[in-house]
């Protein structure tokens, strides 16, 4: 579904990714992890051509990503994402918020909208904070009010750039909840984050990066078990005793 | 339209042009230091803890706020001669309307410049033993006034537009005496693209100025 | 000081009627600018926040050319210099056919003038919103106008509100320029009934209290504007 071949990518003289090659098949979740600035947000906008990038190439669904001729926009329609910081538009109420890419990018008429929004808002368990703006929502709220926007647009891969960064740690739960039964309904996803409890539970595999470069590449299994890198050992270690 | 465009006409003036420009510089100069040494007592007003100054320093930045310039000039030029009783050279009456008028603006500006120190300063200042005064003049004011250099020489770089307006009452500033020259020659189109060419350097070399002057000191 | 008060000359005809007709062509000046200043500003603001190069310079020269220039000596550039650079026959009809030249080369000045202004304005709006909004209206596939239109301008818009009302007042106080061409608005009036009857002080203070008047309505139309356009959760930017 997402294939990833020897992608470069530098910011003036800063070499952010480094000859990065990694898929993503149909149905598959791949978790990315790492220390700061290790270039996995850069990555994951690659994917759906928020971030350009100067070497190699990205296809999602046979269509390359990187191609002058490619229509960006109607690619990104298919790619649901979700921002750290949820990024809901704050002058719309929730359910406009849901409702407007179904209307301005996929053509749908105002009722099935305002129908599947609600649905979708169901879903999240938040149906009655439709008429609210996004300011008054709690930031737990708000990221799955994000959720719902990105599926709104019927995804066939669905991206998060840590998700649950931003959030007070007893609204984490309710964020991981809904990704992790979106997993378990077979969505294709493709989650940068340190939540490594939602990893063990629903990832496939597991991809650690360090300084630009993708440095492990596992199974879920031989992820935790044995990390063949030294970095990815240490991050582990770090990371798995709080 | 006759003939081509006559270098010529404006080469010959340039002594002319020249004494115009000095009026425009030493308007914009005058009126930058007085509205400044205004601004400054104004923002102070607007600070002060006495409801009355307050009141004052607000209603004058107001009211030369809601006014156009050329009104202000108008005004000044016809009030300046009439209270002092005698006729009075149109350089002191605009200079006094740019003054005031500029002081508004300045105002506004210093005011948000020291509100902008915040009161940690004011407090250390005062556990140290200074007075309001000194802690204003020794502690406040002058990082206050670090901070706000590139706005009060945007602001005179405005003014310095400005002055342009000395049009309406006839000062021989450098429009005036290059307008002079354009009707008196029947060059309108030699004159006044060379005022708006020197204009457009002299203001885009300042702002860049400013903008340098911004990123070394940036605070 | 010798001066014969005469509040009473302020309502005398024809000075009255001046008045009146002054105060009507300020605003009928400032708002036809207005409307040329809000559109133009807004499209070249846009065009500076792209990531397009080339549009980014354009939007960067006009500004830097409408604001480095005196508004009067940019008055004079289209009243006088361009009927006569352009081709003979716009130039006769600049002259000839145009209808009410003065105050349609004022209101295209002003306008362009404030054009440049607004542009700055939309564009520290624009900025001050921040990458990761652009960035969830381009991942749900909207196209980069439809990020503009229903993502960036509808919260730049509201945050700019008191910086585009300064500007708009900037607008109505700059339509006095436009006298030195000939348009009759209120201050050139009451300079024409001080002219006429001596009685300075009743006639500025007429016009002064006119322009206090424009300021007053519109702040409490800005307030309005304000509360009614209010999005819980937003920043604004101060009026300048």
């Amino acid at each position: 579904m997402i294939q990833i071949e020897h992608v470069s990518k530098w910011y003036g003289d800063f070499h952010v990714l480094k000859d990065c090659s990694t898929s993503v098949a149909k149905g598959e979740v791949v978790v990315v992890c790492g220390p700061s600035g290790s270039g996995k947000s850069t990555l994951i906008k690659c994917v759906n051509g928020l971030e350009p990038f100067q070497e190699g190439t990205i296809s999602v669904n046979e269509t390359s990503v990187g191609d002058a001729g490619t229509n960006l926009p109607q690619l990104r329609s298919r790619i649901g994402m979700v921002f750290q910081n949820f990024e809901l538009f704050p002058h719309i109420t929730v359910a406009d918020n849901i409702k407007l890419g179904q209307v301005k990018v996929l053509n749908r008429g105002d009722d099935e909208a305002t129908d599947r929004s609600m649905v979708l808002l169901k879903r999240v368990g938040l149906e009655d904070q439709a008429d609210k703006h996004p300011a008054q929502l709690s930031g737990g709220q708000q990221q799955r009010v994000a959720i719902a926007r990105a599926l709104a647009m019927d995804p066939i891969a669905m991206l998060f750039d840590e998700p649950t960064s931003a959030l007070d740690p007893e609204m984490i739960n309710e964020v991981l909840d809904v990704m992790v039964e979106l997993a378990q309904e077979g969505m294709t996803m493709m989650v940068v984050t340190h939540e490594m409890g939602f990893a063990r539970k629903v990832a496939d595999r597991v991809i650690f990066m360090d300084e630009g470069r993708i440095e492990e590449d596992a199974t879920k299994e031989d992820f935790f078990g044995t990390p063949r890198g030294e970095r990815a050992q240490l991050f582990l270690s770090k990371i798995l005793q709080h | 339209m006759s003939g081509g465009f006559d270098w010529n006409v404006i080469f010959k003036h340039i002594p002319f042009l020249w004494e115009g420009m000095q009026v425009t510089f030493l308007l914009t100069f005058l009126a930058i230091l007085g509205g400044i040494l205004g601004g400054t007592l104004l923002a102070l007003c607007r600070l002060s803890k006495f409801s009355s100054l307050a009141w004052f320093g607000g209603s004058y930045v107001n009211f030369f706020r809601s006014m156009p310039l050329i009104l202000v000039i108008f005004w000044f030029y016809f009030l300046v001669p009439m209270l002092l009783g005698r006729p009075v050279g149109s350089f002191y009456s605009v200079l006094i309307a740019f003054t005031l008028f500029e002081a508004a603006y300045y105002c506004e500006i210093i005011r948000a410049g020291i509100s902008s120190i915040g009161q940690g300063q004011v407090q250390a200042a005062k556990a140290i033993g200074l007075t309001y005064q000194q802690s204003m003049r020794y502690i406040v004011l002058p990082q206050a006034f670090r901070n706000m250099v590139p706005i009060l020489l945007t602001q005179g770089i405005i003014l310095f537009q400005d002055t342009s307006l000395v049009y309406v009452v006839g000062l021989k500033d450098f429009l005036v005496t290059a307008d002079i020259v354009a009707n008196r020659d029947n060059r309108l189109i030699e004159m006044y693209s060379t005022v708006a060419f020197v204009y457009f350097v002299l203001c885009l070399l300042g702002s860049l100025g400013v903008r340098r002057l911004q990123r070394k000191y940036a605070l | 000081m010798n001066y014969n008060w005469n509040w009473g000359v302020l309502t005398q005809e024809p000075y009255y009627d001046w008045i009146l007709s002054g105060f009507g062509w300020t605003l009928a000046t400032g708002s036809a600018a207005w409307l040329i200043a809000i559109s133009l500003g807004s499209v070249i603001g846009v065009m500076r926040t792209t990531d397009i190069p080339i549009l980014r310079t354009i939007g960067t020269v006009y500004v830097e050319i409408f604001r480095n220039i005196p508004l009067l000596v940019q008055m004079f550039l289209w009243y006088f210099v361009l009927p006569e650079i352009v081709p003979r026959d716009s130039g006769m009809w600049l002259k000839r056919e145009l209808p009410m030249p003065e105050y349609s080369t004022a209101v295209v000045c002003l306008g362009m003038y404030h054009a440049s202004r607004v542009a700055e304005q939309v564009r520290a709006g624009i900025e001050s919103i921040g990458q990761g909004q652009r960035y969830a209206a381009m991942a749900i596939g909207l196209t980069p106008v439809q990020v503009y239109r229903y993502a960036l301008l509808p919260v730049a818009y509201r945050i700019i509100v008191p910086p585009l009302t300064s500007d708009f007042l900037g607008i109505m106080k700059n339509s006095s320029l436009a006298l030195t061409i000939g348009v009759l608005e209120l201050t050139a009036q009451t300079r024409q009934i001080e002219e006429y009857t001596f009685q300075g002080f009743e006639a500025f203070t007429a016009a002064t209290i006119l322009y206090i008047l424009i300021t007053a309505v519109v702040m409490a139309a800005m307030r309005v504007v304000e509360k009614r356009t209010v999005v819980p959760g937003m920043i604004s930017l101060e009026a300048k």
